[in-house]
C-alpha cells in the first residue's frame, strides 16, 4: 500500500501513548527516528499484509491518544497510520466518527454531562448550566452534552474524563506487549482494581506520596463517575476526578438485592429467587475465589460434560432468545455459526449498551463481572470459537476495569488461555472498548469498529453467522443474553424453561428509571405485568407515561399497565420490550420535550450512511421542533409530514437505528394522544 | 487468436418479478432482473464500475415476507422470491428519499433527478424554509477539479473508487457522522495537502455533479456550459503504451473534459492525471 503522510509530527507524548500500546516502532518507514536506526531500513520496509492486518488495532490507538493527550492531532493520527499501514484519510473519517474524540485540541478534563430522558426529567439542563456557568476551559474543563451515560437509577448524571499518563496498563493488550520501562513505577494492575473497589474511581491518585516521582505532574488519567450529579459535586469532579466520592457499589444499582419485600411475589407467576443478580450484592465482583465459592464456573464445567453439541441443545430447548431487543433464539444463533465451514469462527459480546434508559448489563458486569467470562467461554467452546471479543461502551469506566481485572484473574487461575480448565480448549477474550457511537450497538457496525473502520452497519445479507467479524462466522450476543447461559446449564434447560411463559422463558432484567421511588434493574420471570413491575419500583407522582423499550421502544399509557412483560405480550400490545427499559413519567414532564429530545438523540447518532435515516432524523427532529409548543389544528400538518418520513425510514432504513427512529414519536401521538 | 473468457458458466435463478417470471444468473442484483426486463427503477448511488453501496436507498423495492424494503442494487434474487418494484410502498419511500435529498443538497446537476421527482410526485419544500441544508461553499483548491459539497448525497462512490476498488490512492474518506458527514481527505484540509493524484477517477463516478472537472465548473459559472454543443470523440490516450479509451467532450473546438468508457474490458473508465487532464497540448495553437 502507497500511502502518503504529511508533516506532522507526533509529540514525545503522543508517540509514548502509541508505542505504549504498539510497541516501539520497528524502523524508520513505521516512524522511528532516522538517525538511531540502522542501514538495514534503507534496504527493505517491513510492512504489506501483515502490518495491514493489525488495522484493528486503530480504534485502540485512538483511544490510547486520547487517554493520554485528550483529542487527537494531525501528526498523532499519522503516527498511528505509519504505524498500522492505514490510509491518514481513512484515519481521519474513523477519529472524527465517534463522539468521544476530538480532532480540534480541547481541554484535557472532558466532563460529559447525560442530558438524556431520566436525567432530563431529573433535571440535567439546570445542571449543565449551573456547572457551565462555573467551569470553562480556563478552568481546562470542556463541558459536553452527552447522550445517555447508562447511570438512569442515579439521575441526573455526569462523568469526568481526564486525560493523563495511563495509571494502569491499557487494556487493550496489543498482540506484542512491549515490556515497560520502568515497570515499578506502574501500580500493579491488582492494585488499581482493588482501589477502584474499596473506594477509589478507577484511577490512582497523583502524587499521593507513594514515591512514584509524579507529584510534579498531575497529570494521571482519571475518570469520575457523578451521579446523582449537583453543580457541586460535578465542578469537584471534574476538577479533581482522582478524589471524587466512591461510586455507590453496584448492589445499589439492583434494590431487590438484599431486600426481600421485593422479591416478587407476584399473582400470575410462581416466585422465584434472583438467578441472575443473585450474586450481585453478596459476591466480590472482583475475587475469582469469591465467585467460585458462590457457584462460578460450575457452568463450565457442565458444558465440557456436554459437549459443545449438547451446550447448544441445552441453549435451544431452554428456549433462550437475545436479550439486546432483536429477541433472535439464541440456540439457532449457535447452532447456524458453529455448522459453518469455514473458520476461524468468533465470539463477540455486544456491551457497547447504549440504548438511553438501559443499565442492566453495566450492573451485571460491575457486580458480577466473572460471570460473564464464564458465560462467554461457555458460549465460543459451543460455536467453535477461540477467541472472544467484549465490545464495551466507552462511557463505563467502571465495568472496563472490573472486567479487565477479571479476565486478567481468569487468565492466570488457567479459566482463559490455552487449556480451559485443563480440558485442552483454548479460548481468550479481548476487551475493546467502544468510543460514543450508539451505532456500535448494531451488531454488523460493531463489527466495523473493532476492525478499524467506521462503525456503519453493514447490509444484510450475508448475516454475522455467515460473515461476521473480520469476514468470518460469528456469533454476538448481548451481556444478559450470555448471562443466562449460566442458569441454564446448571439448573437445566428443562427448569429454566419453566420460568416464564412458553414463549418467554426464564429471568428478565428490566431497567426501571425515571418518577420511580426505587429504580435501579429489577429482575422478574417474564409474565409478571408493567404494574406489578412498577409497584415494586414505586410510582411516584401522578403516572402520565410509560416508555418501553428505550428511545427505539414506545410508549403506553398509565391505563394499560396489564400488559404483560414477554415478548408476544408486548407484540400484542402493539408495543415492545426492547432492552427492557421501562422509564416512568409524570404528568409534570412536559412531553413535547421529550420527544424532541428523543428525536435530537437520533439524529445525533444517525452514522449517515443512507439517506432515509441521516436526512430523516432530521426532518423528524425539525418537526418536532416546530410543534414543540402547538396541539390540534396548529400541529397536524407537521404530524402528517412526520408520519411519511417516519413510513420512510422504518422501511427503508439500512439497520435498526433508522427502522426505529419514529417509534417512539409514533407511539406518543398514536397512544398517548400528544399534540392533541 | 484472440481469446473470449466466457467465465464459468451460472446457473439461472428463477424468481417473480411484478407477476411476471423472471430468471437471472445465480448471484445478480434484483436490480439487474429489472434492468433486463427494461424496468425504470431509479439509483443514484449504484455504479456500474463499482460494487453496489447500497447507501442512497432509493432503488427500494417490495420483497414478500421481509419486514423491510429491499434495495434492488445489493440484494441478490433468490430462488421463489417474490419482488414487486411498483407497490405503494415501495414507491412511497423512494418518494421521500428523493424530497429528503432535494431538500438537503443542490440536485441540479444531478442528471435524472428533476424526471424522478417528477414521476414520483415528490415535494421536496414541503420541509419549510428552515430545513436544514448542507451548505458548503465549492472548493476551488487546484486547476484540475472543483469539490462542491453542498451538491454531495454521499453516495460514497468516488471513495470506492479511490479506495480499493480502482485507485488504490485512499486520498478520500467519508469524516464526520450523521447529518455531518462529509467527504473528506486527511484532515480535511485542501486537495493538494492529500494523497491524491488526480486521477479523476472520483470525477468520472460523481453521479451529482458535486465532483467536476475545473473547466466544467468556470463554463457553468460563466453561464457558458452547453452540453447540446458538445460533441463527444473516443480516441486512444496517446502518452504510454497502455492504450486507455479517452472520450473527448469537445465545445467550439475547445476539450472541455475527458471521460473514458465504461465498458473498457482493461480500465472500465479509469484513467490516470496524463490522460485525464493532459490535454492542454492538443489546444495550443500557436
Amino acid at each position: 500500500m502507497d500511502l502518503r503522510f504529511g508533516d506532522g509530527k507526533p509529540t514525545d507524548e503522543e508517540r509514548a501513548a502509541v508505542d505504549a500500546l504498539l510497541g516501539p516502532p520497528e524502523s524508520s518507514w513505521a516512524g522511528a527516528d532516522r538517525g538511531g536506526t540502522d542501514t538495514a531500513d534503507l534496504r527493505w520496509a517491513r510492512g504489506g499484509r501483515e502490518a495491514r492486518d493489525r488495522r484493528d488495532q486503530l480504534l485502540p490507538a485512538l483511544h490510547a491518544l486520547n487517554d493520554r493527550v485528550g483529542w487527537i492531532s494531525e501528526g498523532a493520527l499519522d503516527y498511528v497510520c505509519r504505524r498500522l499501514t492505514v490510509p491518514p484519510a481513512e484515519a481521519y473519517g474513523v477519529a472524527t466518527f465517534y463522539a468521544m474524540f476530538s480532532v480540534r485540541p480541547r481541554p484535557a478534563t472532558v466532563l460529559h454531562v447525560c442530558t438524556d430522558l431520566a436525567c432530563t426529567a431529573a433535571g440535567a439542563d439546570e445542571l449543565s448550566a449551573a456547572v457551565a456557568a462555573r467551569l470553562g476551559p480556563e478552568n481546562g474543563v470542556r463541558i459536553e452534552r452527552s447522550p445517555c451515560l447508562g447511570l438512569c437509577e442515579r439521575a441526573p448524571a455526569a462523568l469526568v474524563i481526564r486525560a493523563g499518563e495511563p495509571s494502569c496498563p491499557t487494556p487493550e493488550g496489543s498482540p506484542t506487549p512491549p515490556a515497560p520501562e520502568g515497570a515499578s513505577a506502574r501500580p500493579a494492575f491488582e492494585d488499581v482494581a482493588v482501589q477502584a473497589e474499596s473506594g477509589g474511581p478507577g484511577a490512582a491518585a497523583p502524587g499521593d506520596g507513594n514515591g512514584k516521582g509524579r507529584l510534579g505532574r498531575p497529570t494521571l488519567h482519571a475518570t469520575a463517575v457523578c451521579a446523582p450529579a449537583t453543580p457541586d459535586t460535578a465542578v469537584h469532579a471534574a476538577t479533581t476526578p482522582e478524589s471524587a466520592p466512591t461510586e455507590p457499589a453496584a448492589r445499589t444499582a439492583a434494590p431487590q438485592t438484599g431486600n426481600p419485600a421485593l422479591t416478587p411475589t407476584i399473582p400470575t407467576t410462581p416466585t422465584t429467587p434472583l438467578i441472575l443478580l443473585r450474586r450481585i450484592g453478596t459476591t466480590d465482583p472482583t475475587s475469582l475465589d469469591d465467585y467460585r465459592a458462590h457457584g462460578g464456573y460450575t457452568a463450565l464445567r457442565r458444558a465440557f460434560a456436554l459437549g459443545p453439541a449438547g451446550v447448544i441443545r441445552e441453549v435451544t430447548d431452554a428456549g433462550l432468545v437475545g436479550r439486546g431487543g432483536a429477541a433472535f433464539p439464541t440456540g439457532r444463533k449457535w447452532q447456524a455459526t458453529s455448522a459453518q465451514p469455514d473458520h476461524p469462527h468468533y465470539l463477540v459480546c455486544n456491551a457497547d449498551e447504549s440504548e438511553p434508559g438501559t443499565f442492566k448489563d453495566r450492573v451485571l458486569m460491575e457486580g458480577d463481572p466473572y460471570a460473564l467470562v464464564e458465560a462467554m467461554t461457555i458460549a465460543a467452546y459451543a460455536t467453535g470459537a477461540h477467541q472472544g471479543h467484549l465490545y464495551l461502551r466507552g462511557e463505563y469506566p467502571r465495568a472496563l476495569a472490573r472486567l479487565t481485572h477479571a479476565v486478567r484473574q481468569a487468565r492466570t487461575r488457567g479459566l482463559l488461555g490455552d487449556d480451559v480448565l485443563g480440558q485442552g480448549y483454548a479460548f481468550d477474550i479481548e476487551i475493546r472498548r467502544g468510543a460514543g457511537a450508539y451505532i456500535c450497538g448494531e451488531e454488523t457496525a460493531l463489527f466495523n469498529s473493532i476492525e478499524g473502520h467506521r462503525g456503519e452497519p453493514r447490509s444484510k445479507p450475508p448475516f454475522p453467522v455467515e460473515k461476521g467479524l473480520f469476514g468470518k462466522p460469528t456469533v454476538e450476543n448481548n451481556v444478559e443474553t450470555l448471562v443466562n447461559v449460566l442458569p441454564i446449564l446448571t439448573m437445566g434447560a428443562e427448569a429454566y424453561a419453566a420460568i416464564g411463559t412458553p414463549d418467554s422463558t426464564g429471568p428478565k432484567l428490566f431497567c426501571v428509571s425515571g418518577t420511580v421511588a426505587r429504580p435501579g434493574v429489577y429482575e422478574l420471570p417474564f409474565g409478571a405485568t408493567l404494574g406489578e413491575l412498577l409497584a415494586l419500583a414505586g410510582v411516584r407522582g401522578n403516572l402520565r407515561a410509560v416508555l418501553l423499550g428505550g428511545a427505539a421502544g414506545g410508549f403506553v399509557r398509565p391505563d394499560e399497565l396489564d400488559i404483560p412483560l414477554t415478548f408476544e405480550g408486548t407484540r400484542e400490545a402493539g408495543t415492545t420490550l426492547g432492552s427492557g427499559v421501562v422509564m416512568a413519567f409524570d404528568d409534570t414532564v412536559p412531553l413535547p420535550r421529550l420527544l424532541l429530545r428523543i428525536a435530537e438523540f437520533f439524529r445525533d447518532e444517525s452514522c449517515g450512511q443512507c439517506v432515509p435515516c441521516r436526512v430523516g432524523t432530521v426532518r423528524q427532529e425539525e418537526a418536532l421542533h416546530r410543534i414543540v409548543d402547538r396541539t390540534g389544528t396548529d400541529a397536524a400538518p407537521d404530524i402528517a409530514l412526520l408520519r411519511e418520513v417516519g413510513r420512510a425510514m422504518r422501511d427503508a432504513s439500512i439497520c435498526g437505528l433508522g427502522q426505529t427512529a419514529w417509534n417512539a414519536v409514533e407511539s406518543a401521538i398514536d397512544r398517548l394522544g400528544a399534540y392533541r | 487468436m484472440t481469446a473470449i473468457p466466457l467465465g464459468v458458466p451460472r446457473r439461472l435463478v428463477e424468481f417473480t418479478l411484478d407477476g411476471q417470471e423472471a430468471r437471472v444468473p445465480e448471484g445478480s442484483m434484483i436490480l439487474d432482473a429489472c434492468r433486463a426486463a427494461g424496468k425504470d427503477v431509479p439509483t443514484l448511488c449504484e455504479g456500474d464500475t463499482l460494487a453496489p453501496k447500497n447507501a442512497c436507498r432509493v432503488c427500494v423495492v417490495d420483497v414478500e415476507g421481509a419486514r423491510t424494503l429491499a434495495p434492488a442494487c445489493s440484494r441478490r434474487a433468490e430462488p421463489g422470491m417474490v419482488v414487486r418494484t411498483d407497490t405503494e410502498r415501495a414507491r412511497h419511500s423512494r418518494k421521500v428519499v428523493l424530497e429528503l435529498l432535494a431538500s438537503s443538497v443542490d440536485l441540479s446537476t444531478t442528471e435524472p433527478a428533476a424526471r424522478w421527482i417528477e414521476e414520483y410526485g415528490a415535494e421536496p419544500d414541503r420541509f419549510g424554509p428552515d430545513a436544514a441544508r448542507v451548505d458548503e461553499e465549492p472548493r476551488v483548491d487546484n486547476d484540475l477539479y472543483v469539490r462542491d459539497y453542498g451538491k454531495c448525497i454521499l453516495c460514497y462512490k468516488c471513495v470506492d473508487a479511490c479506495g480499493t476498488q480502482w485507485q488504490n490512492t485512499f486520498a478520500i474518506s467519508v469524516a464526520g457522522r450523521g447529518f455531518d458527514a462529509r467527504i473528506a481527505v486527511e484532515h480535511d484540509g485542501p486537495l493538494t495537502d492529500s494523497a491524491c493524484v488526480y486521477c479523476g477517477n472520483c470525477v468520472e463516478v460523481c453521479p451529482t455533479g458535486a465532483l467536476s472537472f475545473k473547466s466544467e465548473y468556470d463554463m457553468r459559472a460563466a453561464g457558458t456550459w452547453d452540453e447540446e454543443r458538445q460533441t463527444e470523440t473516443t480516441t486512444v490516450c496517446a502518452y504510454c503504451g497502455v492504450g486507455c479509451n479517452l472520450t473527448l467532450h469537445v465545445q467550439d473546438n475547445e476539450i472541455v473534459k475527458v471521460t473514458s468508457p465504461h465498458d473498457n474490458p482493461v480500465t472500465h473508465g479509469n484513467l490516470c492525471i496524463k490522460g485525464r487532464f493532459g490535454y492542454q497540448h492538443v489546444q495550443n495553437r500557436d
